[in-house]
């Protein structure tokens, strides 16, 4: 436990090699000595939580601003709300959030129908580049598939015969 | 507004949103004038990076004109054309009145590892980007800096991250006069760290990667030397063997997670997600560095961890130095630099494509199609 009477520059030998060059930080830090004041400043006005915000559990409170770009929702959010309970250094934080990210393609896909959108796939993972850029790449690719597709099909129609 | 929406790994497209609001007394409404993909959005388009939620909006370089303010912003006003940093920085915390502006304690709840950076998933704090016609930016009094009259708005656009970035990753090299460099690959940020490594005297710069449009773009943008490591046996032979069988003085890695090149850190990072992507260029720059040589890391990891040669940094003494751009701390020198004429940042730009079409451009950048090196995204709203 911290003892708040101990005066360790009692101690024999305290700071005599003190050496200010030896700072690997310079000059991206320009160092005060602030640190030492640890969550001790001047604190920004809070803007108003009104959307659900997932906090890492390494800090006390929500930071001053926050974004509010996509509010967890569905079965990924309730992925993330299970991954924010663990600390950033976990598996537990990490791997679900990767999968929740996951989960939420498809998610995103069925709110498109929902909202009465049908998403353009191709269009969206810009197809119309790879057809002026890249033709004989995206048409090797189409041929592939398809030769591959093929093949396949006709092993396991053959097997069920 | 239109703005960019991911929809899931390898796709985007932009569609009709609401407009972004003040919704803290230090916020200001930029009008956008100018974005760019960043080779760091290709990590959250491959889907790499953790919390990358369906819905945002993708963008941390951008200019643009200020239409609206929050009660207590003074440092910009209504009509301003700024560039606006990548980092959001609140200008208060003891990591920002350090000069360490992307490392605020103030603007992201969702991880401590990580200030808050627009557009840059929910791990860096869920806000969203400008790739869109209008952005809320925090903290106004801090970031958004008065872009000089003279200076051309190409320019001005690569100094809110692409000049900083490859700018700090020289400067952490703590190069000497005489030091040989080599940088890890040749995407804008290689580009620009072997350009900017010349501004502290190295005597010799090296960029190593596999594609040879960038390769020869380097060779003529950054004044150095560039190997294709695709035509080598073995990289980090390779470059002890150019530095005399020594290593050179400072390794310089911007590459980061999406790494070619050894099929193990490939497999691993890229294919099974076992770690936080492929760290191949981190593992050459730790290994050919010399004994007692600096390793300066810009390239972008995500979380949690990723394989590298740890014990070689310990035996061989290592200085390993990494950090998020400092834009703010370093926008006085830079912008002196472009207006000087030493620094041409709008001469990475090579292709310039309307707002709309944010499907093709990432496409285009992320397949390297086109020759492509940087692309900037214009709004139609711009004017």
């Amino acid at each position: 436990m911290e003892n708040n009477n101990f005066d360790y520059k009692n101690i024999p030998g305290w700071g005599m090699d003190i050496d200010e060059r030896n700072e690997p930080t310079y000059p991206m830090k320009n160092y005060t000595g602030d640190d030492h004041k640890r969550s001790e400043y001047e604190k920004p006005p809070k803007q108003p939580v009104d959307v659900e915000i997932l906090k890492s559990t390494e800090r006390p409170a929500i930071s001053a601003v926050f974004g509010n770009a996509s509010p967890p929702s569905g079965l990924s959010g309730m992925i993330r709300r299970y991954a924010f309970k663990h600390s950033e250094d976990r598996y537990r934080h990490w791997i679900p959030l990767i999968l929740a990210d996951r989960i939420n393609a498809w998610e995103g896909i069925l709110d498109d129908f929902k909202s009465g959108t049908i998403p353009n796939i191709p269009a969206e993972r810009g197809w119309k580049s790879e057809l002026k850029y890249n033709r004989a790449a995206l048409t090797k690719k189409i041929l592939v598939t398809g030769v591959v597709s093929l093949v396949l099909l006709s092993y396991f129609t053959r097997k069920k015969r | 507004m239109l703005a960019m929406n991911y929809r899931g790994p390898y796709r985007v497209r932009t569609e009709q949103r609401p407009m972004p609001e003040i919704l803290h007394p230090e916020d200001a409404i930029v009008r956008v004038t100018r974005t760019c993909i960043c080779g760091s959005d290709l990590h959250l388009y491959h889907g790499m990076v953790p919390d990358t939620r369906v819905g945002s909006t993708f963008g941390h370089e951008f200019i643009g004109v200020v239409e609206e303010i929050g009660p207590l912003v003074t440092n910009v006003k209504i009509g301003d054309q700024v560039l606006v940093p990548f980092n959001i920085a609140c200008g208060r915390c003891n990591f920002c009145k350090q000069g360490l502006y992307g490392n605020c304690h103030e603007s992201n709840s969702m991880a401590t590892a990580v200030g808050g950076i627009f557009g840059y998933s929910h791990t860096a704090g869920g806000f969203n980007g400008g790739q869109a016609e209008y952005v809320r930016v925090p903290y106004a009094n801090v970031g958004p800096t008065v872009i000089p009259p003279d200076m051309d708005p190409d320019d001005a656009v690569l100094l809110t991250d692409v000049v900083p970035t490859g700018y700090q990753a020289a400067e952490m090299g703590g190069i000497k006069e005489g030091d040989t460099v080599v940088v890890f690959g040749a995407g804008p940020i290689g580009i620009m760290a072997a350009r900017c490594a010349w501004f502290f005297g190295a005597a010799r710069v090296i960029v190593i990667d596999h594609i040879d449009y960038r390769l020869e773009f380097a060779r003529n943008y950054s004044k150095c030397e560039a190997y294709n490591f695709k035509s080598m046996e073995d990289p980090v032979v390779f470059l002890k063997k150019i530095t005399d069988w020594y290593g050179a003085d400072v390794c310089i890695d911007c590459v980061g997670c999406e790494a070619e090149g050894n099929a193990l850190q490939t497999f691993t990072g890229k294919i099974t997600l076992m770690q936080a992507g492929a760290a191949t260029a981190l593992q050459w720059a730790i290994n050919s560095v010399k004994k007692g040589g600096i390793v300066s890391v810009v390239g972008v990891y995500g979380p949690p961890f990723n394989y590298v040669p740890i014990g070689n940094i310990l035996n061989k003494g290592i200085t390993l130095r990494a950090n998020q751009a400092s834009v703010k701390r370093l926008l006085p020198k830079l912008i002196e630099h472009v207006q000087a004429g030493r620094l041409d940042p709008k001469g990475l730009i090579t292709h310039k494509v309307p707002l709309e079409e944010i499907s093709d451009a990432y496409h285009i950048f992320s397949a390297k199609l086109d020759e492509c090196i940087k692309v900037v995204l214009i709004p139609s709203t711009k004017s």
